[in-house]
């Protein structure tokens, strides 16, 4: 992975004295509210419901053993004793005192990581396929572009200031594992017919009050060019980005305003226009960042079949939690923040200490963290496999349901933050307690689900098969149902159901969901294609017409 | 008179000032009313001031597109970019692009409006800014320091002489 040199490590450094010197002030009464907020933000830091929240960034989802440790012993000394991971890879601490933020930093820099930008309105962390440098179907490794983007979005002078949030997405395979089409801007690798690197640019997607699906702004962009013109991109949104209205303010809105062939025409004008202060990149920088990420020692192994023979419990876990490997030999095992009972992405200090511990055995001491907030260990001797399953089972990190409808994606919600209507934790455990049995899950397969505690959309509720939105009515809490989205292949946005849920009742509707799936589903049909093929109305008929039976 | 932070002989020798303001802008109290103040006057009065025998200068709003200076920008001898609050940030774009090869403005650029604290000065002079107008109640050894906050900068920009290490210059 990115190791920093003297030029990162003293960027880190300085942004930690200017955060201690800001909150100084803030706290000495020199800085207002506002002043500091903005600030603040730009370093992680909210203030939340019951406490400060403070949002680590976890740049692309890759942790070294070392960070993860780190990570593990701040969430002890100044949080609870447990992180949550999000949905853009980065660890939440819901704890942690306002002045003691500062010292996080100062500790965070000693492992190189930080909290730049993971708030505010600008560049935000960049997330990239959880599966990159060992994909089967790999173009190429996306994380050195991502860091490149790191750097280059870390202070940048334009773009720290922008009309709102902006998030990147990168992918290196033709299957879109990290939501690309859903964000400000996804850049998909490709190759020309010379062989060389580029990216096919989607600009203005996103989730939200608004959701939209990215398009083309640019089919194929040499590497060379990409930073001159994301710089474009960037400078005509910040020029004409709505600022009257923060819920007009991303540049989906601006994208949909003027069109995107329009759209497209003002970056092409800009990006020609600008080349003198928007350089094309230096591809001796470009090696150097490259070689980073260059695949560690591998062994010579044959693939082999690890399950045969074993325990049905381990012949889950490797069926589901595990995935295949582009090196021979070799696998990639989920550590699965979805038990039952849990809150979906938490992880406790004790569990990222071993984590951190078994991936130095097995997997090169490299941990992932998945946008689905799983964490991933990426290069394990599939002759391990079954050690690592015991050690993930003792440690509550072994539940093999990944990519099934527990595996859910779920914001925090009212129990943590302040935007939230609803209790999105609750209504978690409510359907993990409703669909506990493994077979039954099983027999369903593949179901994203995915909740959010309000408009913005943190858990992606939109993009789930099944989507659950908490909404805010007359003080109570409901939630809206989705069905039909997805971010895998083409992009598509679940469509409502019907009337709003009462909470008691997120749970049982789903049953009567995944119920009508099984009359209809044909041989081997998943649930979303079922629901592609038969529409969303044999659906709501389920829903709602034995509710009014039951009423 | 109002305080002005200057960045004079940019470059590896830059130093430092402040200075009591010489400009007035349009209708300010008190302004004089010689024919060689240095005046500083809203976009929408550029037109009406294309004759103006002292030293012009054009305030811009961060609705303003500075294409709009036209050819007048070569002889303008100053440029006040407005930042009217913290989350504004028109105004970095709008310097970057005067400083930029298109428009070539090498006059005085200054940053105006209570957006012009300290823990801004830093990027604003890496946006091509040399002159801050600050707001009020800054302190003004303070801002000094602020503006040498950082000895590392990535995207490329204008320099500042605190940046010692900087990533991703031109491919040569």
């Amino acid at each position: 992975m990115y190791q920093y040199d003297q030029l990162d490590q003293a960027f880190v450094d300085q942004r930690v004295a200017e955060f201690r010197d800001q909150t100084r002030r803030f706290l000495a009464g020199e800085l207002s509210e506002d002043e500091f907020k903005a600030v603040r933000l730009r370093n992680g830091l909210y203030i939340q419901r019951y406490a400060p929240m403070l949002r680590i960034a976890v740049p692309y989802g890759l942790l070294s053993s070392r960070q993860l440790r780190k990570l593990g012993a701040i969430a002890q000394r100044y949080d609870r004793g447990f992180g949550h991971f999000t949905t853009r890879t980065n660890l939440q601490l819901n704890w942690p005192k306002l002045e003691d933020v500062p010292d996080i930093l100062a500790e965070l820099a000693t492992v190189q990581m930080h909290a730049i930008q993971t708030s505010g309105n600008c560049i935000r962390n960049v997330t990239a396929d959880h599966l990159a440098g060992i994909a089967p179907d790999e173009v190429d490794d996306p994380r050195p572009y991502c860091e490149i983007i790191r750097q280059w979005a870390n202070l940048h002078p334009e773009f720290t200031y922008l009309p709102r949030k902006f998030k990147f997405a990168v992918t290196g395979s033709p299957e879109d594992r990290a939501a690309s089409e859903v964000h400000d801007i996804g850049l998909h690798m490709r190759r020309d017919t010379h062989g060389n690197i580029g990216f096919q640019v989607l600009v203005g997607g996103g989730l939200g009050r608004t959701p939209i699906i990215g398009q083309v702004i640019r089919e194929f962009l040499p590497l060379p060019d990409l930073l001159s013109y994301l710089d474009a991109i960037l400078r005509v949104y910040n020029r004409y980005g709505r600022r009257d209205n923060i819920h007009k303010a991303r540049i989906k809105i601006l994208v949909k305003a003027v069109g995107i062939a329009k759209f497209r025409d003002q970056v092409e004008t800009e990006w020609r226009a600008a080349q003198d202060i928007s350089p094309r990149l230096d591809m001796a920088e470009v090696e150097r960042i490259r070689a980073f990420f260059k695949p560690p020692a591998y062994e010579s192994l044959p693939d082999m079949d690890v399950a045969a023979g074993r325990e049905p419990e381990f012949q889950a876990w490797y069926r589901y939690n595990t995935r295949p490997h582009k090196v021979s030999g070799y696998r990639a095992a989920f550590v699965s923040l979805k038990a039952h009972g849990e809150n979906p992405g938490d992880i406790s200090s004790a569990q990222m200490d071993a984590v951190a511990d078994l991936a130095d055995r097995v997997s090169f001491g490299l941990v992932r963290v998945t946008h689905t907030q799983n964490l991933l260990l990426g290069d394990v001797k599939q002759n391990e496999l079954y050690g690592v399953w015991q050690e993930l089972r003792r440690l509550g990190l072994a539940t093999p349901n990944i990519g099934t409808l527990t595996d859910m994606i779920a914001c925090p919600g009212l129990d943590f933050c302040s935007l939230a209507n609803a209790g999105t934790l609750k209504v978690a455990h409510q359907i993990q307690k409703q669909f506990d049995d493994l077979d039954y899950l099983y027999d369903l397969g593949d179901i994203e689900v995915k909740m959010s505690g309000c408009m913005n959309a943190c858990g992606h509720h939109h993009v789930g098969h099944i989507g659950i939105l908490g909404v805010d009515k007359h003080g109570e809490e409901w939630y809206q149902i989705t069905l039909g989205g997805s971010v895998n292949g083409s992009t598509t946005l679940g469509q409502v159901i019907g009337p709003s849920v009462a909470q008691a009742d997120v749970a049982s509707t789903i049953e009567r969901i995944v119920d009508v799936y099984r009359a209809k589903r044909e041989d081997g049909e998943r649930f979303i294609e079922t629901f592609r093929r038969v529409g969303v109305k044999p659906f709501k008929e389920g829903v709602y017409a034995t509710h009014s039976e039951a009423a | 008179m109002r305080p002005i932070l200057k960045r004079l002989d940019l470059g590896a020798h830059e130093r430092r000032e402040i200075v009591q303001d010489d400009w007035t802008y349009l209708g300010e109290e008190g302004a004089p009313t010689a024919a060689s103040a240095a005046l500083i006057v809203p976009l929408a009065d550029l037109a009406n001031h294309r004759g103006y025998a002292g030293r012009l200068g054009v305030r811009l709003s961060p609705a303003d597109a500075a294409e709009d200076l036209g050819e007048d920008v070569k002889r303008l001898s100053l440029v006040a970019v407005t930042f009217p609050s913290a989350g504004e940030g028109r105004g970095f774009t709008q310097g970057r692009l005067l400083r930029s090869a298109r428009f070539g403005f090498k006059g005085e650029l200054r940053a105006v409006g209570a957006g012009v604290k300290q823990d801004l000065l830093f990027i604003m002079a890496r946006c091509g800014f040399d002159a801050f107008e600050l707001a009020p109640g800054q302190k003004v050894e303070e801002a000094l320091r602020a503006l040498d906050r950082y000895r590392v900068a990535y995207a490329p920009a204008e320099p500042v002489p605190s940046v010692k290490l900087q990533r991703y210059h031109a491919a040569g």
